[in-house]
């Protein structure tokens, strides 16, 4: 917990979660490679760049895809500091839990033994945990090259190339939307809270706290719910989403796309 | 033959889980009328704003329409409620209410969606109006980026857009800073002068001399009185008793005055 007590870490944390929101809508929106191409090429070239590294099998084609990635993160103007921060070392630390067993349960050539004997290292136990930290720090790279590179907007409207319901569409639309609103109020809640709390709370108190806190923003995020559903209402919605797409593809764009489908194809195929 | 009024209420009633806000209210409003709604929080503008746009139905009473009843029935007639819609429009109070769409651009063009436009119409239109409301730099802006001016004539171009022949405005300048207050009431009053009919719910009653021709204050879910702007705004009694003024009390030495205290766009008084 933080120094300032219970409901100065949660203001904090609802800040630091808005301020990153907008930090990644600043990177989406400045001058880069992948935020030069259509938000369709990109949802389809990083998928197909993603789905490379799952089918890849070879340590060394997993690497260079690494290296591709970033590449794509500086020419699009994405900071490595902030992947290393954001990315790979979140998942370096949930992914190592996972891979971490693997290195002393693979049977193979033993590396080291311990307690004499019975706990081995084995060289198909690194290889295998480094193979599956690979793959996922890659992959991950690349969908966050995704969503910080794409308005989350023009994601949603992408993702109709894929030819998503657009019931699903809209109601991943509103959840963004809407999102940002709830966590605003929450943060006046416990504004407002604190202004009126003398000292530290006890941490029954401040469990006490958050579950008022959750039910009170539950019951605005219902009566919310009706009123957009009454604003769409009057303008003349019956039930059926009616959206329109802008896109427009350019031979920029058709290049771009067909420089990740071969790049993918070719790392499949060599990594088989 | 004589022209139905736009909008007809007899004997209205409408409850809140057994609370009522309206209360045998009738009133007519007619084609090409601007009416403001005046009255305390709590009074029922909110609740007759929508029932005039046939977002809630009374409990008791009848609504209608140019001469057709509002009911539900009525509005699950895809003709009539895709006609109803685009001729009536309603502004929220909240504008948050409102924007519910990814971006400024997807607001403005939702409604226009809905009534099935073209593409090329909906994309002439959405532009046309965003250029007219001062908002075509916003187009790929959030909502939840702008600030409460720019989200106000966010949500007022996503219902012009339609060029409705009735527009319902809920508490339009509340919360605005001066200069925002002063281009939404510009606004009304450009409406006022094409013939379109306008209502304004508001408690403000500095504003209710520019953008009303007719005043309705309604207490307890009742239309209290009726009349001009002027009329309206000369009773102090009725101002009182509706809890639209207050008496300002301050003292000279050691003698106590107590007046009625009123706003206007030209003067303070006291």
């Amino acid at each position: 917990m933080a120094r300032g007590g219970f409901l100065a870490s949660t203001m904090i944390g609802f800040t630091r979660a808005l301020a990153r929101a907008m930090a990644s809508e600043q990177i989406a929106r400045q001058a880069g490679l992948l935020q030069s191409l259509d938000p369709r090429v990109r949802v389809i070239g990083l998928f197909t760049m993603v789905l490379a590294v799952m089918l890849s099998r070879r340590i060394a084609v997993i690497g260079a895809l690494f290296v591709v990635a970033v590449i794509i993160a500086i020419l699009s103007r994405v900071g490595v500091l902030m992947l290393v921060k954001r990315v790979w070392l979140v998942v370096l630390g949930f992914t190592g839990v996972i891979a971490f067993p693997a290195i002393f349960l693979t049977p193979g050539d033993t590396v080291a033994a311990f307690a004499g004997g019975p706990v081995r290292i084995t060289v198909q136990g690194v290889q295998t945990a480094t193979l599956l930290i690979a793959r996922v720090e890659t992959a991950v790279t690349f969908t966050s090259l995704l969503v910080l590179c794409t308005p989350w907007t023009h994601v949603l409207k992408a993702l109709r190339a894929f030819r998503l319901p657009q019931e699903a569409i809209m109601m991943l639309a509103m959840t963004h939307r809407y999102i940002f609103l709830l966590v605003e109020t929450a943060g006046q809640m416990f504004e407002s809270r604190q202004s009126r709390t003398v000292g530290l709370l006890k941490g029954a108190e401040g469990r006490r706290i958050t579950a008022r806190s959750a039910g009170v923003l539950l019951s605005k995020s219902i009566e919310l719910g009706n009123e957009v559903y009454l604003a769409m209402q009057s303008r003349g919605f019956r039930g059926e989403i009616r959206i329109l797409s802008d896109f427009h593809m350019r031979s920029w764009d058709y290049l771009g796309l067909a420089a990740f489908l071969f790049a993918g194809c070719l790392s499949a195929w060599i990594g088989r | 033959m004589l022209m139905p009024p736009m909008f007809e209420l007899r004997d209205v009633y409408f409850e809140y889980d057994g609370i009522p806000a309206l209360h045998g209210l009738s009133v007519q409003i007619a084609e090409g009328e601007s009416v403001a709604l005046l009255g305390a929080n709590g009074s029922g503008k909110s609740t007759l704003l929508r029932i005039l746009d046939a977002l809630y139905f009374p409990s008791h009473g009848q609504v209608s329409f140019s001469g057709r009843p509002l009911t539900p029935e009525a509005l699950h007639q895809e003709e009539f409620a895709l006609s109803f819609r685009r001729r009536v429009a309603l502004v929220f109070q909240n504008p948050d209410v409102q924007l519910f769409n990814p971006t400024v651009f997807d607001e403005v063009a939702f409604g226009p969606l809905q009534m099935q436009w073209s593409k090329e119409e909906v994309l002439s239109r959405v532009g046309a109006t965003m250029a007219l409301m001062g908002i075509t730099h916003l187009r790929d802006r959030p909502p939840y980026r702008l600030s409460g001016g720019e989200k106000k004539r966010v949500a007022l171009a996503s219902v012009i857009v339609l060029d409705p022949d009735v527009l319902l405005l809920d508490e339009p300048t509340s919360t605005l800073d001066p200069r925002s207050q002063s281009q939404v009431i510009d606004l009304i009053q450009e409406w006022k002068g094409s013939s379109k009919t306008v209502i304004t719910a508001t408690h403000q009653l500095e504003i209710v001399d520019d953008i009303a021709s007719r005043v309705l204050v309604l207490e307890e879910g009742r239309v209290g009185a009726t009349g001009t702007a002027a009329e309206i705004l000369a009773n102090y009694e009725l101002l009182l008793r509706a809890n639209l003024v207050h008496a300002h009390r301050h003292s000279h030495g050691t003698i106590t005055h107590t007046h009625p205290h009123l706003h206007s766009h030209s003067k303070h008084e006291h």
